[in-house]
């Protein structure tokens, strides 16, 4: 389903994203590559504290001070963006990439109208006069699927419900029609119920537009049913990156599996639920070796000492010395 | 991430570092170090701290004792200036005590009287508090509306009123005598419903939790238990409440003895000897309300720095 | 708006009453209002009459009625020190506190909010490093001592300034101004600097603290996101979001501006209500003290009042709540 050998949109390419810390710099985000084709929706799940939600504002340019960006580099569309200056960055957020964030409660300026919002947004990236402007602020809503949006838009973000909100934020995220959109653990604060909806709404504007979408989630249901592709990430790095059902029914790492036997199924065969031993390390404590050597039922020996790589395994690309190519030696 | 955090024990445990250790190894210590402004203040306090206890050592003249004193040698002028003389480093004032003394006995006696409104108040407080916050119901209703009705009024204002309603019920003769005890309870009057506040809002917090309610149901004591479980969590803000209170405990008491309310110039502290060099301004003799000025300067500003530090530390979000 | 405001007046009138009967415990219990008014040798008969007279032998709820009845006219009775009436000295006073106070809170705001905002928004530049230590310093010297500088470098040793007093005055009805003549002006230069000091460290102290705090919401975060520009941000958003909180503190702020007014017009001999309250205090003067407090208690209230309105008008989540509370 996703076309191979086309220019990616985005290009992550061995990111690094470091803390300053009183004993030296924390790698927050280490050596993280991946690529986004247009249209394509790229999952990227792991546990809180795994570096997805940085490596998101690693790539529209707003870590929050003291993080920052060590190494590698980003590039959207062919043009290299981690290295450009705030006010040609700024012009990039919005315009080119949306982004969505956890919490719509907090997400919206209290203050004022969805209304002044969504016209301040349009009118900052598109050449639009304020009718204008307010013209495709309602269309936007309405695309969102917020009903009666002639009366909605000049409401404060607190008469709307949480889901609602979270729709809003989304109108907000795709009003300069960008080609990716950014959604950080878009459905994480919201009911059950209404978190369906949300995912479908994504699905649509994505299969609409054409538009890409990096989902940072730790839901794997809402991978399952939304991603194109996973990227499966461990204490700051990619352990795992391949198709959707690949991951799923075939994973390869061992955290991966971990990870997949511990979601309740409802179909296939059905099991006991198991449970990874253990927590992720703590930055400052991440192990030598395999960061997840401590935890891992197949840990080799070099696994202590030696740090995997991605590499091609199959139809994914997985970081474990299981998965060496046959060259190699694999007792060690 | 609930269904991904595991039931086992983390892989290693560190090992308990001894108490020093930990101090030395402590945030607190860390954030110390790193902050070179901290540190002249703490200087500068302990100094000052250390200049108030020696007084009696170091002080040339002792000012309460009117014999020792000249009036031939009043508004002499500090020793590098014409007409000064080593024997009053920093000059005399209109009866010719000895500036530098004064300044040291000044700081000593504003120094006692800070400490001692803020040792006052936070027993008032934290008491007060404790019991607004562990009680709740028509008793906290009671306590919080005091505090609210007098928060919103200035401390110094509610301290001149006390200091005034004290006078005009004591005979005139007392007065004098008690003043540094009216002074202290003016002003802790005046500043225990920070610490009351804070108090009652960390116990209503902690009142519900499991530990609490735990002990209570294995029928602790309930004092054991504010004592024991509930003050121990409160440490932190109220230190940092305690050292800015100090602050404003001493400038409130400089302020009110300005003003003529508070220590009598025969017991003289910062502000009564301002007050009284501030009459002989005019006339150019500027060095008898200038350096009680910088001494109390000095003081509130290296406690109100140290206030910051530890305001910061506690509170690393707000840097 | 009209519930809301009925019901804020209500308990402005309830604080009212409470320092009401402080003042009121002020009058009649702390000395004997008899002993205040006659002299030593008047008989216990005639003491007796006059207390009858008086009304001193009415229930409690009777004599506080009419003290806060006689208090809502004006009459608050007279001075022990001065044996007029108390309310004929507040006039006098009054003016000269109200005009220093108000230009020592325009010289607050006015240089305190832009230094804030500056603060808040550079927070790590080395401007904004240097004003908050200076700050610190504004903060920790006493006013007094700030008023005594001032004297000594500008009165003293430059003599471009006077040092006490309030100039040449213009009387327009009862009210007295300084403002209009310039040796008047020229008088409330210093007094008003001083005044002022304290209340601008304050300020801008608070109001950083309030731009830094709202500049880490997630509505700043996700407006970054959306690509606004830096002025659409800080002062679309930040600074509107910033304004509640410091509407409120800045109110109070200047509330308490008068009451440090008792400081300014001691060290100025500035001939105000704060030089007068310290000397009723000095000399027990009874009746001048809770009048005094009455008042800046009103004060207080008015502008407590003033500040929830602004409240109102500023954040529409107040408004609608309201609304819609009002209309179950």
């Amino acid at each position: 389903m996703t076309p191979k050998n086309t220019e990616p949109l985005l290009r992550v390419e061995n990111l690094r994203v470091e803390v300053p810390s009183r004993r030296g710099a924390l790698t927050a985000v280490d050596d993280v590559s991946f690529d986004i084709a247009p249209g394509e929706v790229l999952g990227v799940v792991g546990e809180s504290g795994a570096g997805k939600s940085l490596t998101g504002a690693a790539i529209i340019g707003l870590l929050e001070p003291p993080l920052r960006i060590a190494g590698g580099s980003i590039t959207l569309s062919g043009r290299r963006i981690d290295t450009l200056p705030y006010e040609a960055m700024r012009r990039v957020r919005g315009k080119e990439i949306g982004v969505i964030f956890q919490d719509p409660l907090t997400s919206l300026n209290p203050l004022h109208t969805v209304g002044h919002q969504l016209v301040e947004t349009v009118r900052t990236h598109l050449d639009m006069g304020s009718v204008e402007a307010r013209g495709r602020a309602l269309s936007l809503l309405g695309e969102v699927g917020i009903a009666a949006a002639e009366e909605r838009i000049d409401h404060y973000p607190h008469q709307f419900s949480g889901g609602m909100r979270q729709r809003v934020v989304i109108a907000l995220a795709i009003a300069a029609s960008p080609r990716l959109i950014i959604a950080d653990e878009p459905t994480t604060a919201l009911d059950v119920s209404v978190q369906a909806q949300i995912i479908a709404l994504l699905k649509r504007l994505g299969r609409d537009h054409g538009t890409a979408i990096m989902l940072v989630t730790h839901d794997m249901g809402v991978i399952a049913e939304t991603a194109h592709r996973v990227a499966v990430m461990y204490a700051g790095r990619i352990v795992e990156i391949g198709s959707v059902r690949k991951i799923i029914d075939r994973p390869s790492h061992p955290y991966t599996a971990g990870l997949m036997a511990s979601i309740p199924r409802t179909s296939g065969p059905r099991g006991r639920l198991q449970q990874i031993d253990g927590t992720m390390p703590r930055l400052n404590a991440i192990p030598e070796g395999c960061p997840f050597n401590p935890r891992c039922p197949k840990r080799l020996s070099r696994c202590r000492h030696d740090r995997p790589d991605l590499i091609p395994s199959g139809d994914a690309d997985v970081a474990c010395w299981l998965y060496l190519p046959v060259s190699e030696p694999t007792h060690a | 991430m609930s269904e991904l955090t595991a039931s086992g024990t983390p892989a290693s445990v560190p090992e308990r570092p001894q108490r020093w250790m930990r101090f030395v190894d402590s945030d607190l210590l860390w954030s110390f170090s790193r902050s070179p402004v901290t540190m002249v203040a703490a200087v500068i306090a302990l100094v000052i701290i250390g200049a108030a206890l020696l007084t009696p050592l170091i002080a040339p003249q002792d000012p309460y004792d009117l014999a020792s004193l000249s009036l031939l040698d009043a508004t002499a002028p500090p020793a590098w200036l014409k007409d000064g003389s080593w024997n009053y480093p920093l000059g005399t004032d209109n009866q010719g005590r000895d500036v530098l003394s004064a300044v040291l006995y000044g700081t000593r006696l504003s120094l006692l009287l800070g400490c001692s409104a803020v040792i006052l108040s936070f027993l008032l407080g934290v008491t007060l508090g404790l019991i607004a916050g562990w009680r709740g119901g028509i008793v906290d209703a009671l306590i919080m509306r005091v505090a609210d009705v007098q928060l919103s009024f200035p401390a110094i204002l509610i301290a001149l009123l006390i200091d005034g309603v004290v006078r005009s019920v004591l005979p005139r003769q007392v007065q004098t005598e008690i003043s540094l005890y009216v002074t202290v309870l003016a002003i802790a009057l005046s500043y225990w419903v920070h610490f009351a506040r804070t108090v009652r809002g960390s116990t209503m917090v902690e009142r519900n939790k499991e530990y609490i309610q735990a002990a209570r149901v294995i029928g602790v004591h309930p004092a054991r238990i504010v004592v024991g479980h509930l003050l121990p969590n409160v440490v932190g803000p109220i230190l940092v409440i305690a050292t800015i209170n100090l602050a404003t405990a001493i400038l409130t008491e400089a302020t009110l003895s300005f003003l003529g309310v508070g220590l009598p110039p025969t017991e003289p502290s910062l502000g009564t000897l301002i007050r009284i060099g501030n009459d002989y301004l005019l006339s150019g003799d500027w060095w008898i309300s200038i350096f009680p000025g910088i001494a109390l300067a000095l003081l509130i500003l290296s406690v109100n720095l140290l206030g910051d530090w530890l305001r910061d530390a506690f509170n690393p979000k707000l840097r | 708006m009209v519930a809301f405001t009925i019901q804020r007046l209500l308990q402005s009138v309830l604080v009212m009453l409470t320092v009401a009967l402080i003042a009121f415990a002020l009058f009649n219990y702390v000395g004997d209002p008899i002993s205040n008014i006659v002299g030593q040798d008047t008989t216990l008969a005639d003491r007796d009459h006059l207390r009858a007279e008086l009304g001193l032998n009415d229930s409690f709820i009777a004599q506080f009625a009419r003290f806060v009845s006689h208090a809502a006219q004006g009459n608050f009775g007279l001075s022990y020190q001065q044996a007029r009436p108390v309310s004929q000295i507040i006039l006098e006073k009054m003016p000269a506190t109200l005009e220093l106070s108000f230009t020592a809170a325009l010289l607050a705001l006015i240089v305190g909010v832009p230094m804030g905002i500056y603060a808040g928004l550079h927070r790590h530049s080395w401007v904004s490093q240097t004003m908050l230590t200076v700050s610190l310093i504004g903060v920790s010297l006493p006013t007094f001592l700030i008023g005594i500088l001032l004297i000594l470098i500008f009165a003293v040793v430059l003599g471009w300034l006077p040092s006490f007093g309030r100039g040449a005055v213009v009387h327009i009805g009862w009210w007295t101004t300084g403002l209009l003549t310039a040796e008047g002006l020229r008088a409330i230069i210093l007094p008003a600097i001083t005044l002022a000091l304290f209340q601008m460290t304050l300020i801008m102290r608070l109001v950083r603290a309030e731009m830094i705090e709202v500049l880490r919401t997630d509505y700043i975060k996700f407006a970054r996101a959306r690509g606004l520009t830096s002025r659409a941000i800080n002062f679309g958003h930040a600074l509107k979001n910033t304004l509640v909180p410091v509407i409120t503190i800045t109110g109070l702020q200047l509330g308490s501006i008068i009451a440090f007014a008792v400081i300014t017009e001691t060290v100025f001999q500035w001939p105000g209500m704060g030089l007068m309250f310290i000397q009723a205090v000095s000399f027990a003067d009874i009746p001048v003290m809770a009048t005094y407090l009455v008042l800046v208690g009103f004060f207080f209230v008015v502008i407590n009042l003033v500040v929830d309105l602004l409240y109102y008008v500023v954040d529409p989540r107040l408004r609608i709540e309201r609304e819609a509370s009002a209309n179950v």
